[in-house]
């Protein structure tokens, strides 16, 4: 069958190696994606600067800070501020007239709270995916290799609240095989779950791939099938209230560069 | 406002002193107003009547009410023993009794984790020789409260102690009584209303307990998610129905606490 334990492997090295790629080349390297939200590409060359405010979902802290130091020493003179956060208040903050140039959500849901305010400018474009995997203890010595074997009572699994995206998505999975799952908390977040398997207080919890990659060596990841059915989408756009237009355009061009989604990919991340 | 009809001693009320009071007060009831001015009114009788909330109102009082047990038992002769017994290091002792009312509580529920939890330091032995785990139990909110409740009643009770003449325990053990004795019958009923006290506060303070709750017994309905924890994951889809339930829990504060402190707090 589908069992495909995998070992967490840190791979600092490919996103080291996304971002010599990004030094070596100019982020005018990008104009090969769609030309209608890439336009600053063209003017790519020519002198960017001043801040670029970037409010990011919490998933994509450390993907992201490499993203704005490769686009800080491609482009001397700029700077790029992030805020990462709950998807949910970030859209919020938006909303109530926080000062951000871009705005990268973890879901649709969140991203529609922005462009209903009519604070986008432009259409969202999906620029990664997140897919579910099952965090165990290191070694997995419960000997978790489907979703169903998350069932078996004795052991302790924690899934997310079914109010925040990472739970809605695996109730989404759990429906779809019928699988009756009676977990022992529903957390607040993504991290809270995961933190309780880091602990060892819990056996498993179904979180994102780039969680589990993000924990190295504190949990074990067991990917499953019916994740497949449950993929979120990140979709990124400018915002209306962007006082650095080009910039902005710039570090978005960037982040659906090839050479941003090496970075991405490598924390985990699926391509759209 | 004039000064003649007011009773003696609040004549006069200065100015720089009734300007900073009152905003101090409109800033502690503003928000609990603005609460009631958003509440949902119309879908409010829906709201309350389901299920989930009964059962998480239902688990909160139970929990804060066995928390505040928890507390009156171990926290009564731990107030005794700051307040009448002389030992060295008590200063400190008592400066980390009170260290739970200043942290912050989701600190405290990763402590109970490190401490209680199934690879906790005290909590993996009691895995091992005693198969028991508190972590995501209702014990396991009790105990979260009733760490952060309890220097409440502490605190409370170790004042109202020595506050008390210790005279009357001296008559008692000259009478001949052991020191438990006159504790017992001299001591307890002496500081009756102290006790009452606090643990009206330890109580209020464990219904609302929210970070350590969280953290270290988990969210499952009906058995660890009380109401602040029912209000928090509301608050994420359904506003309207987390201000149904805050109203809920603020009334059954406002409430307790009314309807006990004309009674005990001012007792004394």
């Amino acid at each position: 069958m589908t069992r495909t334990v995998r070992r967490n492997r840190r791979s600092l090295s490919a996103a080291g190696a996304g971002v010599a790629a990004l030094l070596a080349l100019s982020a005018c390297s990008s104009s090969d994606s769609d030309s209608s939200s890439t336009k600053a590409d063209s003017s790519a060359s020519d002198k960017l600067s001043g801040t670029v405010t970037v409010f990011a979902a919490a998933s994509l802290k450390e993907s992201f800070t490499t993203l704005g130091k490769a686009f800080e020493k491609a482009h001397p003179g700029t700077k790029v501020t992030f805020s990462f956060g709950g998807s949910d208040s970030l859209a919020a903050s938006i909303t109530g007239g926080a000062p951000a140039d871009v705005f990268a959500s973890a879901s649709p849901k969140t991203m529609k709270i922005v462009t209903d305010a009519g604070d986008a400018t432009g259409t969202p474009v999906t620029f990664v995916r997140n897919q579910l995997e099952i965090a165990t203890l290191p070694g997995n010595p419960g000997k978790v290799a489907s979703l169903k074997d998350l069932t078996n009572p004795d052991l302790k699994v924690v899934l997310c609240d079914k109010e925040v995206p990472c739970g809605a998505a695996a109730q989404k999975a759990l429906d779809a095989s019928s699988l009756k799952l009676t977990p022992v908390s529903y957390e607040q977040d993504v991290k809270a779950a995961l933190t309780k398997v880091e602990l060892k207080e819990a056996d498993a919890a179904v979180v994102y791939k780039t969680d589990v990659h993000a924990a190295g060596d504190k949990v074990e990841g067991v990917e499953f099938p019916e994740s497949a059915g449950a993929i979120n989408d990140y979709p990124i756009t400018l915002l209306k209230g962007t006082r650095n237009t080009d910039a902005a355009k710039a570090f978005v061009a960037l982040v659906r560069s090839a050479d941003g989604q090496k970075v991405l990919t490598g924390a985990g991340f699926l391509k759209p | 406002m004039t000064p003649t009809d007011r009773a003696d001693g609040s004549r006069g009320v200065p100015l720089p002193l009734l300007v900073p009071a009152l905003i101090g007060l409109a800033f502690l009831i503003v928000p609990l107003v603005a609460l009631l001015v958003r509440a949902p009114w119309r879908s409010m009788p829906g709201q309350l009547t389901s299920a989930d909330v009964w059962q998480a109102l239902q688990l909160s009082l139970l929990c804060a009410t066995a928390a505040t047990a928890v507390s009156l038992v171990l926290g009564v002769p731990l107030a005794w023993l700051l307040a009448r017994v002389e030992f060295p290091g008590r200063g400190l002792v008592r400066a980390l009794v009170t260290l739970p009312l200043v942290l912050p509580p989701v600190v405290g529920g990763v402590a109970l984790l490190m401490a209680l939890g199934r690879n906790g330091v005290v909590g993996k032995w009691l895995d091992t020789w005693f198969g028991i785990t508190l972590p995501f139990t209702t014990t396991g909110v009790v105990i979260a409260e009733a760490f952060v409740a309890m220097p409440f009643l502490v605190i409370s009770v170790e004042g109202t102690l020595r506050a008390a003449d210790p005279r009357y325990e001296e008559a008692a053990a000259t009478l001949g009584a052991s020191r438990f004795t006159a504790f017992r019958r001299v001591t307890l009923p002496l500081i009756a209303p102290g006790i009452a006290a606090g643990a009206v506060l330890a109580w209020a303070r464990a219904l609302g307990e929210f970070g350590a709750t969280i953290t270290f017994a988990g969210n499952f309905p009906g058995r660890t998610q009380t109401m602040p924890l029912a209000v928090y994951l509301a608050l994420q889809s359904d506003p309207e129905a987390a201000i149904a339930l805050s109203l809920v829990l603020l009334a059954v504060s406002v409430a307790v606490l009314a309807g006990l402190r004309d009674r005990w707090m001012t007792a004394r």
